[in-house]
């Protein structure tokens, strides 16, 4: 679960990202974040990866207190929220394969499971057949497949997706969409943050607005009526 | 850690160095030409160290027997000076002796043809333990009985004593100041290395490696490089140690000076180059890495 309680967000240079933000969003909900650029999305998105610590108020994130959190448990933290962006980050030197097995091994994962585990995120993605080719030599869609399994494969209880249709034209966005709408069926929570619009309303999900470093919408209603 | 973690982070950290074959091979050569210069240094003043010592062995004191004393007496004297602290040795020096000597310092002078060696006196040379006490041990010697008179070079003495502590000193901050150059560049060397890699490393915090998970390999990566760039200038130290002193031995005006040979120095070279190697591989990459951590 993520919980916003009253969170203010001011940088050391004396700008205001978050003026007083309250949410929340629960376990294996699929929600939207949207807002104009500067609104403070980003600020969120950091917040929620341990990036930045509030100046005011309470962030809770699948079970840590960001105002509370010590260093050393950031990285426990980072392993229940999966991140995906809008530029991949990739490696290109390393497979399809090897990009997805390091996110494994870097946190410590044994190789039997690291065998297992990556040819099944693979092929949820539908990039069982591409294992051995490179990030360089994929398409864009392809790619943005490839970060999403690379954010899976630790088994996250959240996704956030950081504009991940930015670079991808609207059939792929279209995939993109529809597949992190089938990892949320499975059980992730599922927060994206986009611009496009015309996703949002095609999806008819939950949207929280945030301009000018608050809430200005959220449409829980709006989502579970889509629903309906 | 598990067990098989830590074989992954040492395989990475290998890895790591031929997948950055040119930063490593700059590393190196970084490494190698800093300890070379470093060890040099370090060479160079050891020995002069070692020969200001040995001109400073050479400071004695003459000590002079009463000349009322029989040849017996004056030689007993001599059991006494040895009983002295800080006396390393006590030579007798008959009178007959202490002529031959002064006529040969002469070139055999026909104008001292028939000095008598009764006009001088018995006499003993005292070389010292520990030099810088000279002033003390002559106070002694003078207050023995049957001495008559002393003669010590104090100020000598004092004078090899002061270029061994400049000597010491110097050395000492030209080798703190190489080793802060040889362990910047080798950080900023490593820091390119890593910039090369900053994408890796964001992404591993991203997913959720501990800080000790992403130092460790780049820890690895920077040890092997700096124990093989001491193992490369230990062996090229060598070899041009060598080289030098067969050449100045060569040189007869050179004669003055003595070098120790390499191989006496083997051991103590050994573990300082594996230790400068050891400690700007481990410091340079941990301090360079801080930077990337931050994300």
């Amino acid at each position: 679960m993520i919980q916003f309680t009253d969170v203010v967000k001011t940088y050391e240079q004396g700008n205001n990202a978050l003026n007083g933000v309250s949410m929340q969003i629960e376990d294996g909900e699929f929600c939207f974040l949207v807002g104009p650029s500067g609104s403070g999305k980003s600020t969120i998105i950091k917040l929620i990866t341990g990036e930045l610590k509030p100046t005011s108020g309470a962030v809770h994130v699948n079970g840590y207190s960001l105002e509370r959190i010590r260093k050393r448990e950031i990285p426990y933290l980072r392993r229940t929220v999966g991140v995906v962006f809008q530029d991949f980050r990739l490696i290109d030197k390393m497979t399809v394969y090897e990009n997805v097995a390091f996110a494994m091994r870097v946190v410590g994962a044994r190789e039997k499971e690291i065998k297992e585990r990556v040819p099944y995120v693979l092929e949820l993605v539908g990039l069982e057949n591409k294992m051995n080719r490179h990030p360089n030599e994929m398409s864009g869609g392809e790619q943005q497949r490839l970060a999403i399994a690379r954010a899976l494969v630790n088994n996250p209880s959240t996704i956030i997706a950081d504009e991940p249709t930015g670079n991808l034209d609207p059939e792929r966005s279209f995939e993109i969409m529809a597949l992190l709408q089938e990892i949320n069926n499975l059980g992730t929570t599922v927060l994206v943050v986009t611009h496009a619009q015309n996703l949002v309303e095609l999806f008819g999900k939950r949207v929280i607005a945030i301009d000018d470093g608050l809430v200005v919408r959220d449409g829980e209603e709006e989502s579970e009526h889509a629903a309906e | 850690m598990r067990l098989n973690n830590i074989g992954y982070l040492l395989k990475e950290g290998f890895r790591g160095i031929f997948l950055h074959g040119f930063m490593s091979f700059a590393a190196v050569c970084v490494t190698v030409a800093c300890l070379v210069i470093v060890g040099s240094f370090s060479i160079l003043a050891y020995n002069l160290d070692i020969m200001v010592e040995e001109l400073n062995q050479t400071s004695e004191i003459m000590v002079y027997i009463d000349s009322e004393l029989s040849d017996a007496e004056a030689k007993s004297v001599g059991t006494k000076i040895n009983l002295l602290d800080n006396v390393l040795q006590a030579t007798f020096v008959s009178r007959e002796e202490a002529l031959a000597d002064f006529i040969e310092d002469h070139d055999g002078d026909s104008a001292l043809n028939g000095i008598q060696a009764s006009y001088l006196r018995h006499r003993y040379v005292v070389t010292l333990e520990d030099n810088t006490k000279m002033k003390q041990t002559d106070e002694q010697l003078q207050e023995l009985p049957g001495v008559a008179e002393t003669n010590a070079a104090y100020e000598m003495a004092e004078g090899f004593t002061t270029i061994q502590n400049v000597l010491h000193m110097v050395s000492l901050a030209i080798i703190a100041v190489l080793l802060v150059v040889s362990l910047l560049i080798i950080s900023n060397t490593v820091k390119l290395a890593m910039y090369d890699r900053k994408d890796e490393i964001a992404i591993m915090k991203m997913v959720g490696a501990t800080n000790g998970f992403i130092r460790l390999p780049f820890v690895v990566e920077g040890f092997t490089l700096g124990m093989l760039g001491a193992c490369l200038a230990f062996g090229l130290e060598w070899l041009g140690y060598d080289a030098m002193v067969e050449r100045i031995n060569e040189v007869d005006a050179l004669q003055l000076f003595t070098f120790v040979p390499f191989q006496e120095l083997l051991i103590p070279m050994v573990a300082v180059f594996c230790a400068a190697g050891m400690f700007v591989g481990i410091v340079g990459s941990w301090t360079s890495i801080r930077k990337f951590m931050n994300v």
